[in-house]
């Protein structure tokens, strides 16, 4: 008996509380937690004995949350923090110190471009970044120092498929881990597990908490990837003075990834997660599959009429559903259930044309934010990339009229309509 | 640490502390044996009390598991041999031993065929006999990812199958799988075939004479409590804990009871 992805997104991780039985998940909304006696207290600082002590390393709250999206995601457990980017740059800093190097694709989303390409060399850590699809350039990377593959699932803006399975077994081969940010496709789209990912993290302020109400991250760890055997993780195969000399492989086989992460990560940079957002982000978790089947749902209606328009209003639509899309059949294999509801298409005019179009629309809200249930629009060109000229902004594979769209869950005729509003004012502009 | 046993290296994990092999028997000894395809990491949280409680606490990963060398042994009788010279690579006279499942096995027999060796017995998840249904040995011999997917469903309570790991963020089922899935090929059949050929009968354990404990879940699917029952009930003294609503994953499903248990059997207060 082993309970399966929709009964999982409900129950997973929570145990109806004893004292009460409240059916829904408690908010924990406590600092810290009473020891019972001397001897548990000391018990749980050395991890004899699980439990919570303070709340910026545990919580019983976003306890639940973790082993929930370790669940869904067919892993050993996971840490909750307070964004998509603690947990990228928990990952990292859990992997890794000065002098190490990333190999990432170059399809990422631009808080993640930052992290690698500006912030993270300050503090001695350098990216290369490559064609997502070039599997030669990955190879090709690769540097003695090298200690970490890192791509998104679909990658930005192109919706490129990350091919998990050669970029993993690129990686495995040279004693390196794959890191995936899954925060477009959740675990309802695609196990990267299952794919061959060693580590996944996700902005949970998206598809998994999915009402646009709270932010949140998750890294979740395979405990496939044998870090001793590797013979680069110094983190986590050899002893930490930081906690008494704890070697973190000898003491998990599977999680030393996470213990490390818990134990220096949330205890030294300290980026948790708030119980209430926790608990908002278990919320949306408990309709993950009924929300994202209906997102995908209304994609692929959208997604077919804006392409019915090419040649006229509409220039081109990205999206792996398109036969056109380089990564078409790549995205048929690895993503059977459908690959995205974000996506972007070109207007055919240029930038006042955008800027038309997203002041006409009624039902798409104009925000910088994707994954919610209501459907979100924005134009690169007059908000994000405002100051790049026209020219620049192509180079940067952004077209003036570049539309970016997030399918919520209203009525797709609805949707289409209001689309249909904005090309009119578009074509006027 | 590593150490050599019978011509082999073997890993023992310390309970997170690093003595020198010589020191080991310089304090009480309590060896915690795991069960089949598993290794030491199984027993992390209780044997981490022990060794920073006044014991030294020895960890093996079995011949042919986890970071130990060798073959994987055919035999609990065999197993139980290895045991012994476990001992004797530490210079151990005599130790606690505490076993899961197929390590509880292992614990018993030891008990029987060097019983110098042995002061006390914690049996934990633990049936006399322990028979394997051939649907699971046909799989962990054709079709090992079946069969890690067979016992992870037969190994935890219905609640437990919903996670509540005391331990926070980690995902109980996860762990367990990917715990198995990391053993070396072959390691499981020989791990089952072992439990499922130990003939020993409930009427030889008269011949104990130690003190010895079982601790059952009630909601064991593999190890049924009748069967730990009848187990307890054939060895002259001990002791029958239950832990409520545990499955047969104990130290992960109850690690807290699984703990105290021990403590009270074998570090009681003075």
């Amino acid at each position: 008996m082993s309970y399966k992805f929709d009964t999982l997104s409900l129950h997973a991780g929570q145990v109806p509380d004893s004292q009460y039985g409240a059916r829904a998940q408690p908010i924990y909304l406590s600092s810290s937690f009473v020891f019972k006696d001397a001897d548990q207290a000391a018990s749980l600082f050395n991890m004899e004995r699980g439990g919570h002590v303070y709340s910026r390393i545990s919580n019983p709250t976003n306890a639940v949350l973790e082993e929930r999206i370790a669940a869904l995601e067919g892993g050993v457990g996971a840490v909750a923090v307070a964004s998509g980017q603690a947990a990228m740059h928990l990952a990292v800093a859990t992997l890794m110190g000065a002098g190490s190097h990333i190999v990432a694709s170059r399809s990422l989303y631009g808080g993640s471009h930052n992290l690698l390409e500006y912030t993270l060399p300050r503090f001695g850590i350098t990216t290369t970044f490559v064609d997502p699809r070039d599997i030669d350039a990955w190879k090709n990377a690769i540097r003695p120092e090298t200690r970490l593959f890192f791509g998104e699932t679909l990658g930005n803006p192109g919706l490129d498929v990350l091919d998990i399975p050669k970029v993993s077994a690129l990686a495995h081969e040279h004693g390196l881990p794959l890191l995936v940010d899954s925060t477009f496709t959740t675990p309802y789209l695609v196990r990267p597990f299952d794919l061959g990912a060693d580590l996944v993290f996700h902005s949970a302020t998206k598809f998994l908490g999915g009402h646009g109400t709270v932010i949140g991250g998750l890294v979740v760890d395979s405990g496939a990837f044998d870090w001793a055997a590797s013979g680069k993780f110094p983190t986590l195969a050899e002893p930490y003075d930081g906690f008494h000399g704890m070697n973190f492989a000898e003491e998990s086989t599977v999680a030393a990834f996470l213990l490390r992460a818990r134990r220096e990560g949330l205890r030294d940079f300290g980026a948790c997660l708030s119980p209430m957002n926790a608990f908002q982000i278990l919320q949306g978790m408990e309709t993950l599959p009924l929300r994202m089947a209906r997102h995908i749902d209304n994609t692929r209606k959208v997604v077919t009429h804006l392409a019915s328009l090419k040649g006229g209003a509409v220039e081109s639509v990205v999206h792996p559903d398109l036969p056109e899309h380089p990564d078409h059949e790549l995205a048929k294999q690895l993503l059977p259930k459908g690959s995205s509801s974000v996506f972007t298409f070109n207007l055919a005019g240029g930038r006042a044309a955008g800027r038309k179009f997203i002041e006409a629309l009624k039902v798409f809200s104009h925000l910088a934010n994707v994954g919610d249930a209501k459907s979100l629009v924005i134009h690169p060109a007059s908000t994000t990339h405002f100051r790049m000229s026209d020219a620049a902004l192509v180079a940067a594979g952004i077209h003036p009229g570049t539309i970016r769209l997030s399918i919520g869950l209203e009525d797709p005729d609805d949707l289409i309509e209001d689309i249909n509003r904005g090309l009119s004012a578009a074509a006027k502009a | 640490m590593e150490i050599t046993v019978a011509g082999q290296s073997a890993y023992v994990y310390n309970g997170g502390k690093t003595p020198a092999p010589a020191d080991i028997a310089k304090q009480p000894v309590v060896v915690f044996i795991h069960g089949a395809q598993q290794d030491h990491s199984c027993w992390t949280l209780q044997s981490r009390w022990f060794a920073h409680h006044g014991f030294s606490a020895v960890v093996p990963d079995l011949p042919g598991h986890g970071r130990s060398g060798g073959e994987p042994l055919t035999s609990v009788e065999a197993l139980a041999d290895w045991i012994a010279a476990l001992l004797d690579a530490l210079g151990v006279e005599k130790a606690t031993l505490v076993g899961h499942s197929m390590g509880s096995l292992v614990a018993l027999e030891t008990a029987l065929r060097h019983p110098g060796r042995v002061s006390r017995l914690a049996l934990i998840g633990s049936a006399l006999p322990m028979p394997v249904a051939d649907v699971l040995l046909d799989a962990a011999q054709g079709n090992e990812p079946k069969a890690v997917a067979m016992v992870n469903g037969w190994s935890y309570s219905a609640t437990g199958q919903m996670g509540g790991n005391t331990v926070p963020g980690l995902w109980m089922l996860g762990m367990n799988k990917r715990l198995m899935e990391c053993q070396k090929p072959g390691v499981f059949h020989i791990d089952l075939a072992a439990c499922n050929a130990y003939a020993r009968g409930l009427e030889s354990l008269a011949a104990l004479d130690l003190p010895v404990m079982v601790v059952a879940g009630s909601a064991d699917r593999m190890t049924a409590l009748k069967a730990s029952r009848a187990l307890a009930g054939a060895i002259r003294g001990a002791q029958l804990h239950v832990l409520p609503g545990s499955g047969h994953a104990l130290m992960a499903e109850r690690p807290d009871g699984v703990l105290d248990a021990l403590i009270g059997f074998a570090a009681p207060a003075k």
